[in-house]
């Protein structure tokens, strides 16, 4: 007789608990994975989101001609007359060691700031004009609340008197806050509330597009050999091995060889978008390789075989026929390959791209840094404002490779729907 | 007529996929102990049915049954029905023989240690010995039980599958036209093995041919477009026919 | 043009301008072998410059890494060594606890995408598992850097622990949560190529699922995984930027993961982002170590390779 029941002697009981155990495990390690995901993105975008705002402080300034000369500007002392200022603002304030506290309200680009806006107007000199002024990154981190006030004094950034002060200033409205935009005008700073990510950006685009004009097509030319035009041999062989071990070689290797061959051997300038798009080609290539590879592949035999019925050359018929179709599919790898090469940094530290770099480049041979780098070079400082503008660089980054992943999908499908 | 009863027996049997429904209202009964065979044009349904009997159609996620299947009286799709339990007591052969890429000896005795039919090592590989025989594989492979089972030839990886089947001792085996994918002689060796077997195991098989119906089966069934047009003795169902679409089945002028 | 005869020799257009296309897409593909042996040049050259300021056994089986060159040639104290063995050390010791979290946790997660999960869940779930592989390893390291580092820390003082705030723990997790896609997007592969007649042989036997995963599936899949935890290792070697940042500088010899240690990539950037002369001592043994990282995943690449292959060639 047969016996469907559970108690058929099968260890059913214990096997269905396996079976529902197994099954979790599954679902359990899918979630620890999303959710270490989910923490990583939620805290980067907690810290990040911080430094959209860019605080300011409106100081008066004593701008008559004893202390800037209308017909020669550049010769004053912008530093000073900021510092009188303050301290006209806070009479009380005696002792060199407060006097220095009142100072740092002031982002220490302050004087630098005042001799930009009496170049950019000149109409404010011959009296005392308020201006509003960049706020130190204490300041900065204390009004849009960073700084736990309930810490011990000496155990915080901002002592009680600089706190006074800052209340003061807020009552009467001399402290404002407005977006930042200097994070995308300006290139790095020594000061975090005015450092920007221009000069790391236009960085970037400036390397991967050496990257892209080198390696996308030597990628597709040697992928359509390989697969069109090459015979079966072991030389094919050896090379396909070869470029899939590429494919896995550390990035850092290939920094290496930039370094001593691009560097060393050939003497290109260093830390520029030059090598450093050398180098991001040399290591994307063989991605594009096998990707275009793939896409070549794709593309139905009967197309090529029509074409050479109809007395096309080989030549012809790959690149009037099979090459449009496969197009798509190369770009699509190549858009995934650049997205890699975005967000690679340690062959640029190899040639170089960790100087301070201020100013954005204007060639591809000026030295340079690149978004990846400046995220690096950011969260090795140890100010807290820093560790924000990093975060903030992070976002900018994931912007793009979610752009670019984002064009690579809407080109697959397009390829996909097509065959 | 039945002589021994009925094992499995069927009611008002409908399979959908999805919208398409594959069986009609099948009522069919299969006798203990014997060798039942299902025949029937590309499509007519005989293999669906085959696999509704151990509920292998489960896996299939439009796969919807309505009505009653019994086995020993019991109704394999009740909700309190363990599936595992009904597959460890029904056993299948695939068309195309499918050994686990495992030595000889673990595949005969893979359902006797997922199911904990045995207690010893030593009951364990008796009851491969007594499989294998059964299976008439014993005299090949006696010396090489620890080599792999894809080793062997098509028509012995098959008979190394029914000795998989039956070594959990099952109610019923069913069949879904095991020699399709091999040779004539190793056809030949297992129609012979069926023969044999049938004296212990009830067996259901499906088969596209005919002649081989005719030549191992007791009982025939004739499906077509998802009917079941006709059901009875095998020589009377292939010199007697009582309906007007076997015997044109059988003449040959449909299918 | 039809009542001539057919003209069987000569072409529609020359043939040379086939061939130099032809030959010009050769070039190309030439380039692709002409970059590893300037890789394999590039790294021997400095390295053989190094091995004749320190000796090979030095590096190779040396425990001590303190890379100083001496400025002046009478300098006696400043004579640095060279001993690769804390690096590797340590770089294994970051990668071993890397495959410790990214192995279940990838292998789980292939099963259950593969065999368990609906197909409107595996759509969904499988991409955002790739995400984790698109972000960039500065994004994790300045992560580990950031929060996990004191997050371990401070649960480890909970417990009774001295956890280093760089530990090799710390850096570990984090890019053991990295390589998860890695795993699990290969080993889904190779779980899906094994044959539906083997889970219906399975089945019909009466296996529940979990029994003929576990029995029938991975090991007919085990080769194809070998191969992805193979690849996987070697890129948790390979990986630079975590460790730069979670995993700090010091060349500590231990198996602790509570304490921090260095790895071979940490030290090449080290060396290699500071003032350097171009052939001291110190810049030359960034490029030993190049090549032997270099060669390390190499050699693992090939196998894992070679295993994938000839899997492949049983099931097809």
């Amino acid at each position: 007789m047969i016996n469907l029941t559970k108690s058929a002697g099968l260890n059913l009981h214990k096997r269905n608990g396996a079976e529902i155990l197994f099954q979790s495990v599954g679902m359990i390690a899918i979630i620890i994975s999303l959710s270490f995901l989910a923490w990583l993105i939620i805290t980067i975008l907690m810290n990040g989101l911080g430094a959209a705002k860019h605080v300011e402080i409106k100081i008066p300034v004593d701008l008559s001609s004893q202390n800037v000369d209308p017909d020669n500007i550049n010769d004053a002392s912008f530093g000073s007359i900021l510092k009188s200022g303050l301290r006209k603002k806070f009479v009380d304030v005696k002792i060199r060691k407060d006097k220095k506290k009142l100072y740092n309200l002031v982002s220490p680009e302050g004087s630098f700031e005042l001799k930009r806006e009496i170049l950019k107007d000149p109409t404010v000199l011959g009296e005392t004009t308020d201006i509003w002024f960049s706020a130190s990154d204490d300041l900065s981190l204390f009004i849009r609340g960073r700084v736990d006030i309930n810490v011990p004094e000496d155990q915080r950034q901002l002592s009680d008197k600089e706190v006074t002060w800052i209340t003061q200033l807020k009552t009467e409205g001399r402290i404002r806050i407005k977006p930042n935009w200097n994070f995308f005008k300006n290139g790095d700073s020594r000061e975090p509330e005015i450092a920007g990510i221009l000069a790391a950006l236009v960085g970037s685009i400036l390397s991967l597009s050496v990257c892209f004009i080198l390696s996308f097509p030597l990628g597709v030319a040697a992928a359509t050999y390989l697969e069109q035009f090459a015979p079966k041999s072991r030389l094919s062989d050896v090379i396909e091995v070869n470029i899939n071990n590429l494919a896995a070689v550390p990035s850092i290797v290939f920094g290496l060889l930039g370094l001593s061959i691009f560097l060393g051997y050939f003497d290109l300038p260093r830390s520029s978008p030059l090598v450093g798009g050398l180098v991001l080609s040399l290591m994307t290539l063989p991605t594009i390789i096998i990707a275009s590879r793939a896409s070549l592949r794709s593309v139905p035999p009967s197309i090529k075989e029509a074409a050479l019925a109809l007395g096309a050359t080989p030549v012809q018929a790959v690149f009037h026929h099979v090459f449009p179709v496969a197009l798509p599919g190369m770009l699509t790898g190549a858009i995934v390959g650049m997205a890699r090469a975005l967000g690679d940094t340690a062959p640029l530290l190899m040639i170089g791209m960790v100087a301070f770099i201020v100013d954005v480049p204007k060639s591809i041979l000026e030295p340079a840094t690149a978004l990846p780098v400046q995220i690096f070079l950011w969260a090795d400082s140890p100010e807290r404002a820093f560790s924000e503008k990093t975060s903030a660089a992070i976002i900018v980054l994931l912007l793009f490779l979610i752009l670019m992943n984002l064009a690579a999908v809407i080109m697959r499908r397009k390829f996909e729907k097509r065959l | 007529m039945s002589m021994n009863g009925s094992i499995i027996d069927t009611k008002n049997l409908d399979v959908f996929y999805g919208n398409k429904q594959a069986l009609f209202n099948i009522d069919l009964e299969i006798e203990e102990k014997q060798v039942t065979s299902l025949i029937g044009p590309s499509g007519c349904g005989k293999s669906t049915f085959l696999r509704c009997i151990n509920r292998m159609n489960d896996l299939i996620p439009i796969c919807k049954i309505t009505g009653k299947l019994n086995i020993d009286g019991q109704d394999v799709y009740d909700p309190s029905v363990n599936v595992v339990a009904l597959r460890a007591q029904v056993g299948m052969v695939f068309q195309k023989p499918n050994p686990f890429p495992k030595s000889i000896r673990e595949n005969v005795a893979y359902g006797l240690k997922i199911n904990g039919l045995t207690s010893s090592k030593s009951e364990l590989n008796d009851r491969v010995e007594w499989s294998l025989k059964a299976a008439g594989l014993w005299n090949e492979v006696e010396s090489r039980l620890d080599d792999p089972g894809l080793g062997l030839s098509g028509g012995q990886q098959q008979r190394l599958c029914i000795a998989r089947a039956i070594a959990v001792r099952p109610r019923v085996i069913l069949m879904d036209e095991p020699c399709s994918a091999l040779d004539p002689i190793a056809t030949a060796i297992i129609e012979d093995l069926i023969n044999e077997i049938s004296q212990e195991f009830t067996i259901v098989i499906v088969t596209h041919s005919m002649a081989q119906a005719a030549r191992v089966s007791n009982r025939t069934a004739f499906f077509h477009l998802g009917e079941l047009i006709e059901v009875g003795v095998t020589k009377e169902i292939f010199t007697n026919p009582s309906n007007e679409k076997t015997q044109n089945y059988i003449t040959g002028r449909i299918g | 043009m039809s009542n001539s005869k057919i003209n069987l020799l000569k072409p529609v257009r020359p043939e040379w301008i086939d061939r130099l296309i032809i030959g010009g897409l050769g070039i190309s593909a030439g380039i692709a072998i002409l970059i590893t042996i300037g890789i394999v040049l590039s790294l021997l050259f400095e390295t053989i410059s190094f091995f004749e300021k320190v000796s090979i056994i030095d590096f190779l089986f040396g425990l001590n890494w303190s890379p100083q060159t001496a400025i002046r040639s009478d300098q006696i104290a400043a004579e640095g060594s060279f001993g690769a063995i804390p690096l590797i050390n340590g770089t294994l010791l970051i990668s071993a606890i890397a495959m410790l979290v990214a192995t279940p946790l990838g292998l789980a997660s292939a099963v259950y995408l593969a065999e368990y999960a609906s197909k409107r869940v595996r759509n969904w779930i499988k991409p955002t598992l790739e995400i984790l592989a698109g972000i960039p390893t500065v994004v994790y390291g300045f992560f580990a850097a950031l929060t996990v580092a004191p997050f371990i820390r401070m649960a480890g003082g909970n417990f009774g622990l001295e956890i280093a705030s760089e530990s090799a723990l710390a850096a570990g997790i984090v890019m053991g949560i990295m390589i998860v896609p890695l795993i699990s997007s290969l080993s889904d592969d190779v779980i899906n190529a094994v044959p539906q007649s083997l889970r219906d042989a399975s089945f019909g036997l009466g296996a529940t699922k979990s029994e003929t995963i576990l029995r029938i599936i991975i090991p007919a899949a085990l080769p194809g995984i070998a191969g992805s935890l193979l690849l996987a290792t070697s890129r948790a070697i390979g990986e630079t930027m975590i460790v730069v940042m979670a995993a700090g500088l010091a060349a500590n010899l231990t198996v602790n993961p509570l304490e921090a240690v260095t790895t071979i990539t940490a030290q090449i950037v080290a060396l290699l982002t500071g003032d350097q002369e171009f052939d001291s001592a110190k810049t030359l043994s960034a490029f030993a170590l190049g090549l032997l990282l270099f060669i390390i995943t190499l050699i693992l690449n090939i196998i894992a390779q070679w295993i994938v292959r000839k899997y492949r060639e049983e099931y097809d």
